[in-house]
């Protein structure tokens, strides 16, 4: 705060706090998140006619214990942007508050001017890449929708716990990467201005049916949130049939040994 | 020695409630030249006159570019100028750091003022003596605000500040309806002609001593977009680029004298400068106090 | 005054022997000149009105705003010098962001007021500041006591009240305020005679313009304080003018 010894003045606005502080600094080892706890898997998202589209399903698992049937992973964001993360669900929650005082901040001002879903995604690349250069990471992935209220154009994004992005008409994250993604190019790359809201939301839950059969980390209870010009509707929780019928046949796992 | 008891810092309410060393700081702007703001319903701009601290000087900058979509005029002490405008370009910048987004113009105007505000109770410090127009175009259209060493700010259609700027004050009260639909020559012009009006009976507006700065639609566009090629970004236009609007103007009649043309000269070396340092020091020597 | 030329009136960590403190006594005076504002409460919820002194037709209609959301069940509005009330705003914002880090909840408006009022009262107690030039109003709901008014002033000194006016018009707002019936009055009621205490408040030989400016918060706002809709602001104003004419004639 004080540049030279006896400067009392200073161009920049007056630091409250810290002042004293670093006197004495501690030299213990800190330990930072190196593992997530709580964890939430795949988020799926495209890009279709009107809009955008993501999809997740409700489980937090500990471990490989599936913990917690009914927890939400997608979130509005103000009145067009939805946020949808897989990884660590403490610290879900905290980017959730923080995200809330972005917002909450941003209204406070009520001068007209509303983050646009790609400035909101750009501070939360920004919050990633930092925790990440502190070797503090906040342990997610997650996929940033939304419909710019201004020019109705399309947002899809994803960041994840090492400050990584980028755009596309299909992401998906963690099991869904592999499993989800190459069948969610093929199903919309080309076409995202064709697909109406109900293939859309077709394509979508047969990915998630894929990663049900595949992922053991997920669950067959689905929400699935959309945005468009209108504004965002993140649907109740639901679960889908599915069918074991072919697994019959199978041998190498579970009881049937031969 | 003081004027009054409750004049020698800032820490100290008049009886009335009144703070006289933020009164005093004021009077610091009234010190600087004129600088005249306008604004349509596409563009906003500033004029301003410059002066120079000898004749052997160069004209003092009275305008600064703080982002691509906005500029400030300021009049006061120079060298609190050249810290504010720091200030507003380090929150510009990281708005664009941290969310892609060229500030809003009411956003660094309100943090700005906000500033300013703590120099007005501490012990110690002194409010900022300089006055701010800002003009800027954000994604809810063209703006003007002036900001004042008392920790306003407030948004304005037209605004003067400055040496005799009671009388820009008049030409735009009178005017400022037809500013809405101006084109941007007319708007010059009418800034032209505020500006002219500061000016002492005798003298007329002189190409070397006007500063012009313009912003206009685009300017806030995304850098990455087409739409920011032809954006018109903020602007300061000094010397012969102005001669387009200076040779559209109206001769002004000057009384007792029979041509009407620019014909007086160094009408910007007789009226001191804006001050340079804290002290307010100018080195012509010769300022004449500003009658307001 | 008696305070004058004593020397006990310079600094607000100076007693005068009677034990008062003379800077703050000023800094009230700084609220006593400025424009009323007041905050009405009614079951439901609470209206915010301010009379804007206009000191320029330069200026743009509706910018320049007073009153300050807080949170979004909070807003409060100042008399006084302007960039003060803008302090505390932001400082109250802060306090409200601060108590949803600690709770993970939305701030009761008490402990609002509580934690505003101790700051302002900090501005007191040193000779290296000054006190704060205004006194504000906080108003809104919470879930716990419903719809709420605190008014802070220089003395970092708060209460709550049904109805409260600070700045200029205060004495008249508050005789008015006291005549309505609080228990019985809807929210758009109160917007209206809110409306009509600032015009009556009015002085125009003194102040030529102002604007009224309003909030509200409410079953109608969805339980957030938002600024009163331009339409219903205009009805409003326009049966104050018409309510202050009829008077007139009387």
């Amino acid at each position: 705060m004080n540049y030279l010894p006896g400067q009392t003045w200073s161009s920049q606005p007056a630091q409250h706090h810290h002042q004293f502080a670093s006197a004495s600094y501690n030299t213990d080892p800190s330990a930072h998140t190196s593992q997530p706890i709580v964890t939430g898997t795949s988020v799926i998202a495209i890009r279709f006619k009107d809009g955008v589209m993501m999809a997740t399903d409700t489980l937090a698992s500990y471990g490989s214990l599936a913990r917690f049937m009914d927890i939400k992973r997608i979130e509005k964001v103000g009145e067009n942007t939805i946020l949808g993360a897989s990884g660590d669900m403490s610290d879900w929650q905290y980017v959730q508050h923080t995200l809330d005082k972005l917002m909450l901040r941003e209204q406070n001002e009520n001068d007209g001017h509303i983050l646009s879903p790609s400035q909101i995604y750009a501070y939360l690349a920004r919050v990633m890449y930092n925790r990440r250069s502190k070797m503090d990471p906040i342990w997610n992935s997650f996929v940033l929708a939304g419909v710019d209220p201004k020019d109705g154009s399309p947002f899809l994004g994803y960041v994840d716990l090492l400050g990584t992005t980028y755009s596309a008409s299909t992401i998906a994250t963690g099991f869904g990467l592999h499993l989800a993604q190459p069948l969610l190019r093929k199903a919309v790359e080309g076409r995202e201005d064709q697909i109406e809201e109900e293939e859309a939301k077709r394509i979508l839950e047969e990915c998630m049916k894929v990663l049900f059969y595949r992922d053991a980390r997920s669950l067959n209870r689905f929400v699935i949130a959309t945005v468009t010009k209108e504004g965002s509707k993140i649907s109740e929780p639901y679960s889908v049939p599915t069918s074991w019928g072919f697994a019959e046949m199978l041998r190498g796992y579970g009881p049937q040994t031969q | 020695m003081f004027r009054n008891t409750y004049d020698s810092d800032n820490t100290v309410f008049s009886p009335q409630g009144r703070l006289h060393q933020v009164e005093y700081a004021l009077e610091a702007v009234k010190q600087g030249s004129a600088v005249v703001g306008l604004r349509s319903k596409t563009h906003a701009i500033l004029v301003a006159l410059k002066r120079a601290p000898s004749e052997l000087a160069s004209y003092q900058k009275k305008m600064l570019r703080i982002d691509n979509h906005m500029g400030i005029g300021f009049a006061g002490l120079t060298s609190d100028a050249r810290v504010l405008s720091n200030y507003m370009r380090q929150l510009a910048l990281s708005s664009r750091l941290l969310y892609s987004r060229p500030l809003p113009i009411s956003r660094v105007v309100n943090a700005l003022a906000d500033r300013a505000q703590l120099n007005t109770m501490q012990y110690g410090k002194r409010p900022y003596g300089v006055g701010f127009l800002i003009i800027g175009v954000d994604s809810t259209g063209p703006h003007l605000y002036e900001f004042s060493p008392t920790g306003n700010c407030f948004e304005y259609h037209a605004m003067s500040l400055g040496a005799r700027s009671q009388s820009a004050k008049t030409y735009l009260e009178r005017n400022y309806e037809k500013f809405q639909d101006a084109d941007l020559d007319k708007l010059i012009l009418h800034g032209l002609y505020a500006l002219r009006d500061t000016l002492q009976q005798n003298k007329d507006l002189e190409l070397d001593q006007v500063s012009l700065s313009i912003v206009g639609p685009g300017a806030d566009a995304d850098s990455n977009t087409p739409a920011a090629r032809t954006g018109e970004k903020f602007k300061i236009i000094d010397g012969e680029a102005l001669r387009r609007w200076m040779d559209m103007m109206e001769p002004k009649q000057i009384p007792g004298s029979t041509t009407t043309a620019a014909a007086s000269s160094a009408a910007g070396a007789n009226s001191g400068a804006d001050q340079g340092g804290e002290g307010g020091a100018s080195t012509s020597g010769e300022v004449q106090p500003m009658e307001e | 005054m008696a305070s004058q030329g004593t020397g006990y009136d310079l600094s607000a960590s100076t007693y005068s022997p009677d034990g008062r403190i003379f800077q703050i006594e000023y800094a009230a005076k700084a609220v006593e000149n400025a424009g009323t504002v007041i905050a009405i409460r009614t079951k439901e919820g609470v209206v915010i009105a301010v009379e804007k002194l206009v000191q320029s037709k330069l200026l743009v209609p509706g910018s320049n705003r007073r009153i300050f959301n807080i949170d979004r069940h909070i807003g409060a509005a100042s008399a006084g010098l302007i960039a003060d009330g803008r302090h505390l705003a932001e400082r109250a914002r802060d306090e409200a962001v601060n108590y949803r880090d600690t709770y993970r909840h939305p701030t009761p408006l008490k402990a609002l007021a509580d934690r505003v009022g101790l700051y302002v009262q900090a501005y007191t107690l040193y000779s290296s500041v000054r006190p704060f030039g205004i006194s504000t109003i906080l108003a809104g709901i919470d879930d716990v006591r419903g719809p709420q008014i605190f008014m802070v002033e220089p003395s970092g000194v708060f209460w709550g009240y049904n109805g409260c006016a600070i700045g200029k018009g205060k004495q008249l707002a508050k005789t008015e305020i006291e005549k309505l019936d609080l228990g019985s009055l809807t929210l758009s009621q109160a917007v209206e005679e809110a409306a009509k205490i600032i015009y009556k408040v009015h002085d125009e030989a003194k102040d030529k313009e102002f604007e009224l400016e309003m909030s509200w918060i409410g079953p109608e706002t969805d339980g957030k304080h938002q600024l009163v809709p331009d339409e219903l602001r205009k009805e409003a104003a326009r049966k104050a003018k018409e309510a202050l004419d009829d008077e007139m004639e009387d």
